[in-house]
């Protein structure tokens, strides 16, 4: 039972560094939480400093009310499992496990008991007697798992556990992940550098860049209502489209047309104009002739489809934009992280329309496809701020 | 490919078998020297009768011990495991402090600390013996046990410093952060994490130490004059026969086959651990 507060957590390294930068985040207990960004963004390093394994520079670090920043590890009650699993090699798989209990001086039969116990949980029963050397991958992940729960710790922290497993395992160990810590209720920090993961996984999700918390909020928040244009960027796959667009008096002009902004919009967006930055995820898409009803609340517009990749249950158009380019250190920061090809960092980028699988859009032709005017979302070009805060 | 397996076999066991035959015949033959009277040494009509002793004899092991402390070789025995010992000793201990700094701290001047270890055991002893003569005289560390110790450290502390550095690394010091949320101490991740995964490292390192002390000649022959401090190699190159016509090959044949059973016995105890520190390296986990 235990809920954690970071108080303007910040960590700054010897060589003047500053990984950590005034970090306020209240997470509440049995919460699952997740610290996302790309790498190099403090995440890890937050991780390590509510597991004491990192000296906190300046701020105030709660566990279940205690302020535990000059405390050890081992006085935190916290587990934790590490990206390579960190199993002790010269311990068979019963030891490993064991080891926490034994640390804590717990008599013989309550460790058998408990290591069983666990054993069974992650289906490890006929492997207790091995070393981790003759483990496969996901068998050693979850051995891991084992040592962090055997403990009944208040606190779980995971540093992108699921990494180094191939992408199938990934994909079942998460639902597994998200089974136990929904069974035991215990508080629990991810750290992940994967936006799928955080989706998935967490109650709410933190997006921290270079240091500094972006937004938190549920996957459904970040992805509805993104605070920058990073966690829009960050957020969603295929990732969200960018554009250069000016706004002018309820109306804006997109590269491949002119879209008249919904009440709401105009009232949000207040009276800016100018230059900004457009956001539209793949899904605001659709083809033109497939949209019925809703059409009113949409612009229709012609593109030359350059690709289409069919999923079977939907279909991915790629049309490319001319337009001014946008400069902006975020997109650049997301591109890199993305390897360049999801997000389109220039005006002259690619744009991904997700259409129905009954749309007849084919390579190399042109389409009619319509926007949903009221998914836009605006960002300040210097800022990165969105418009409709 | 059934086949084609079976044939790469026989080759490799083949090679194997040669390179094994031709590093054991010497030390098979001393042995069998070393039990052969002194006069049916070279008696045989082959190659291979020769190889067998005609005559079984023990009295070349036996003369090396007659007359208790002045035996032949009673006294440098003593002395080679004494001096072995102690310089394997501290040169482990040292060494494990420096790699330990050397494998996990930045700190100004690793690279100097690693170069000049590195300078030093390649230093030829030969050139080092004429001065290291002049100064322990002067010293009256001459003929004494830390005369020798001294020399063998400066060779065995590079020895041992790269060995243990090489090993070290290979240490995913994860583990001890991962001790240390699991809820130990410091001391006690250091305890049951870290030394019995560094142990094999250590091992190596020291047998090699050991099997350098005890194999050297050229400081031993040159910085002792008597039994107080004479090391076995020394001690055998001293050997006189029965008479001054006589060689006393059977007692050097004996000698030298006595002098590598400790070795045998330290390899064949820790063979397992050494395998694993000779190929930490080399294999990931």
């Amino acid at each position: 039972m235990a809920e954690i507060v970071l108080d303007g957590i910040s960590k700054k390294f010897a060589d003047g560094f500053e990984a950590v930068k005034d970090l306020n985040l209240e997470i509440a207990d049995g919460e699952f939480m997740i610290l996302v960004g790309p790498s190099g963004c403090g995440k890890s390093t937050a991780l390590r400093m509510i597991a004491g394994l990192e000296d906190i520079t300046e701020g105030e670090l709660t566990i279940g009310g205690n302020v535990v920043n000059d405390r050890a590890p081992k006085d935190r009650d916290i587990a934790m499992v590490f990206q390579n699993y960190a199993l002790y090699p010269h311990m068979s798989v019963r030891e490993n496990m064991a080891f926490p209990l034994r640390l804590a001086k717990v008599d013989d039969s309550t460790v058998d008991k408990k290591v069983s116990e666990a054993a069974k949980v992650l289906d490890l029963e006929q492997h207790l007697d091995r070393k981790p050397a003759n483990l496969s991958g996901g068998q050693r992940q979850r051995v891991a798992m084992g040592r962090a729960i055997v403990r009944d710790p208040s606190v779980f922290l995971m540093d992108e556990p699921l990494s180094n497993l191939d992408a199938k395992l990934r994909v079942q160990m998460r639902t597994e992940v998200s089974r136990l810590q929904a069974d035991l209720g215990t508080t629990t920090v991810y750290v992940t550098h994967d936006q799928t993961e955080a989706m998935t996984l967490g109650d709410r999700v933190a997006v921290m860049r270079a240091g500094l918390l972006q937004q938190v909020g549920s996957p459904a928040e970040l992805y509805n209502e993104p605070d920058n244009l990073f966690v829009a960027g960050f957020i969603g796959s295929p990732a969200m489209n960018f554009m250069a667009a000016t706004l002018e008096g309820g109306r804006v002009k997109l590269p491949f047309g002119e879209v008249e902004l919904p009440e709401e919009f105009r009232e949000k967006l207040g009276s800016h104009s100018g230059k900004v930055v457009a956001g539209i995820r793949p899904e605001s898409f659709e083809d033109a002739g497939l949209v019925g009803d809703a059409k009113d609340q949409g612009t229709t517009f012609t593109a030359n489809i350059d690709l289409v990749e069919s999923m079977g249950s939907e279909k991915y158009a790629y049309f490319s934009v001319k337009g001014d380019s946008i400069e902006s250190e975020e997109l650049k920061e997301l591109a890199e992280d993305a390897g360049t090809s999801e997000v389109p960092s220039s005006g002259e980028g690619l744009v991904v329309a997700r259409l129905d699988a009954a749309s007849g859009a084919e390579r190399g032709k042109e389409a009619e496809l319509w926007v949903d005017s009221t998914k836009l979302h605006f960002f300040d070009p210097d800022s990165g701020a969105n418009l409709k805060h | 490919m059934e086949s084609h397996n079976g044939r790469e076999r026989a080759l490799w066991s083949a090679g194997i078998v040669l390179i094994i035959l031709f590093s054991l015949i010497p030390v098979l033959w001393i042995v069998s020297i070393s039990f052969k009277a002194p006069d049916t040494i070279t008696a045989g009509d082959s190659l291979l009768t020769r190889f067998f002793p005609q005559e079984f004899t023990l009295d070349n092991y036996s003369s090396l011990f007659e007359g208790g402390l002045d035996s032949p070789l009673l006294a440098p025995l003593i002395n080679s495991i004494g001096i072995a010992l102690i310089a394997t000793t501290i040169a482990i201990v040292l060494a494990a402090f420096a790699a330990y700094a050397i494998a996990r701290l930045d700190f100004p001047g690793k690279a100097l600390v690693l170069a000049g270890a590195l300078a030093i055991a390649m230093f030829p002893p030969i050139s080092t013996v004429g001065p290291l003569f002049d100064m322990w005289r002067a010293l009256g560390l001459y003929d004494t046990w830390v005369g020798l110790i001294i020399p063998y450290l400066t060779f065995a502390l590079p020895l041992a410093i790269y060995t243990l550095v090489a090993f070290f690394r290979e240490i995913p010091w994860d583990l001890e952060q991962a001790a240390q949320v699991d809820g130990a101490t410091p001391f006690q991740a250091f305890r049951k994490v870290i030394v019995p995964l560094a142990a094999p490292g250590v091992f190596t390192a020291a047998i090699l130490v050991f099997i350098f002390c005890w194999n050297d000649f050229v400081f031993a022959i040159s910085l002792t004059s008597s039994d107080s401090s004479r090391t076995v190699p020394a001690a055998i190159a001293f050997f006189t026969g029965d008479s001054q016509f006589t060689a006393p090959t059977g007692n050097i044949a004996a000698a030298a086959s006595l002098v590598t059973v400790p070795i045998i016995i330290f390899v064949l105890i820790f063979q397992r651990r050494i395998v694993a520190g000779l190929t930490a390296g080399a294999v990931k986990g």
